[in-house]
């Protein structure tokens, strides 16, 4: 113990040489953009979004976007995979003292009741408004998951009806890559952006990218809801 | 105060990440590496936000007049953390669900008692 203890410290302070050197060579606060010169002067006339890390994640690197709502979605479906079981193990003992001792406070079950439409809306605005204000898909899908775990928190014998989940979830990936190769036939290349971009710096602009925000926000909501949902159907 | 205004944000992500590394290696709890390797992925977000920052600019959003190209700060890191976030999140779900086995198969979640996964 203590010997691996003196070793980890030793390639611990190796490495933290290692960034010393490194980071010195960069300095903080300087400006050292480069590759997104040209997002940044050409984004909104190019893509139509004001925001630009939203053009940046959605139409100049849409294909990585691709890849990782893929990631999340492989990792959701080996946490099913990995706690996988036959048949949600239902219970039904009758008995009022473990009934009572299982429900939450009545501070959280009112407050969840009270709050769960106004967590879901918030994360519906800030995947709508991606392409304008910080946020997007990917931040508001979170959000609504926050949502749903305070559901889970406050009723625990809830829970969310799977066929439904999966359905949203898959829509959100189908619309993603539809909109993918309607671009390939419109205008020639995957992911291209092929509606109007309207006026920028309002809600209907920017072409495909809102469209393709909600379906991210869509699935990356409902797959951390499938985690959350696997992760506390264990529990005993 | 400037050269720690300079390198505070360098020395914090990477205290997090040589943190996280200290507890991966040294660690026996399982929970507790998962803990750390999460620490080594909020180090490495930080430090790709703090490379891209530029001192004295905005974000790249241009909603609001006065914003010009001139004064962002660079989009490029800020998207790749964007996403990586949420990767993360699930990547940790991902890693908790195999403690849970492992627990369930072992009985303990001490990685030196488990047999045929030592140091």
């Amino acid at each position: 113990m203590r010997t691996r203890k003196i070793v980890s410290i030793i390639i611990l302070l190796i490495i933290a040489g290692g960034f010393m050197i490194t980071f010195s060579q960069i300095p903080f606060g300087k400006d050292k953009i480069n590759v997104a010169n040209y997002y940044i002067s050409r984004g909104i006339e190019e893509t139509g979004a004001v925001n630009i890390v939203t053009s940046v994640v959605l139409n100049y690197r849409g294909f990585d976007t691709l890849g990782e709502v893929t990631v999340l979605f492989i990792a959701a479906i080996g946490l099913g995979a990995v706690l996988f079981v036959e048949k949600r193990v239902q219970k039904h003992t009758s008995d009022n003292k473990e009934d009572k001792a299982k429900r939450a406070s009545l501070i959280l079950r009112t407050g969840s009741n009270l709050l769960f439409p106004l967590i879901l809306l918030f994360g519906a605005y800030i995947f709508i408004h991606g392409h304008l204000t910080p946020g997007g898909g990917f931040q508001g899908g979170a959000v609504v998951a926050s949502g749903f775990l305070l559901i889970y928190l406050a009723f625990p014998k809830q829970s969310i009806n799977k066929k439904s989940s999966s359905v949203a979830e898959s829509l959100g990936g189908l619309i993603f890559i539809g909109i993918g190769l309607l671009g390939l036939i419109f205008s020639g290349y995957f992911l291209s952006n092929f509606l109007p971009k309207g006026i920028p710096n309002t809600l209907f602009s920017a072409g495909i990218i809102p469209i393709i925000y909600i379906a991210v926000g869509f699935k990356v909501g409902f797959d951390l809801t499938g985690i959350i949902d696997d992760l506390l159907g264990r529990s005993k | 105060m400037n050269l720690i205004y300079n390198w505070m944000y360098y020395i914090s992500s990477g205290g997090l990440i040589l943190i996280g590394m200290y507890i991966v290696l040294v660690k026996t709890n399982l929970i507790k590496i998962i803990i750390g390797l999460h620490f080594i992925d909020t180090g490495i977000n930080i430090l790709l936000i703090c490379i891209g920052y530029v001192k004295g600019r905005t974000a790249p959003i241009f909603s609001t007049s006065g914003i010009n190209p001139t004064n962002v700060v660079d989009p490029v890191p800020q998207a790749l953390v964007l996403t990586a976030i949420v990767i993360g999140v699930a990547v940790l779900a991902l890693a908790l669900s195999i403690a849970i086995k492992v627990y369930e198969h072992n009985k303990t979640l001490n990685v030196s008692k488990i047999k045929r996964l030592k140091w």
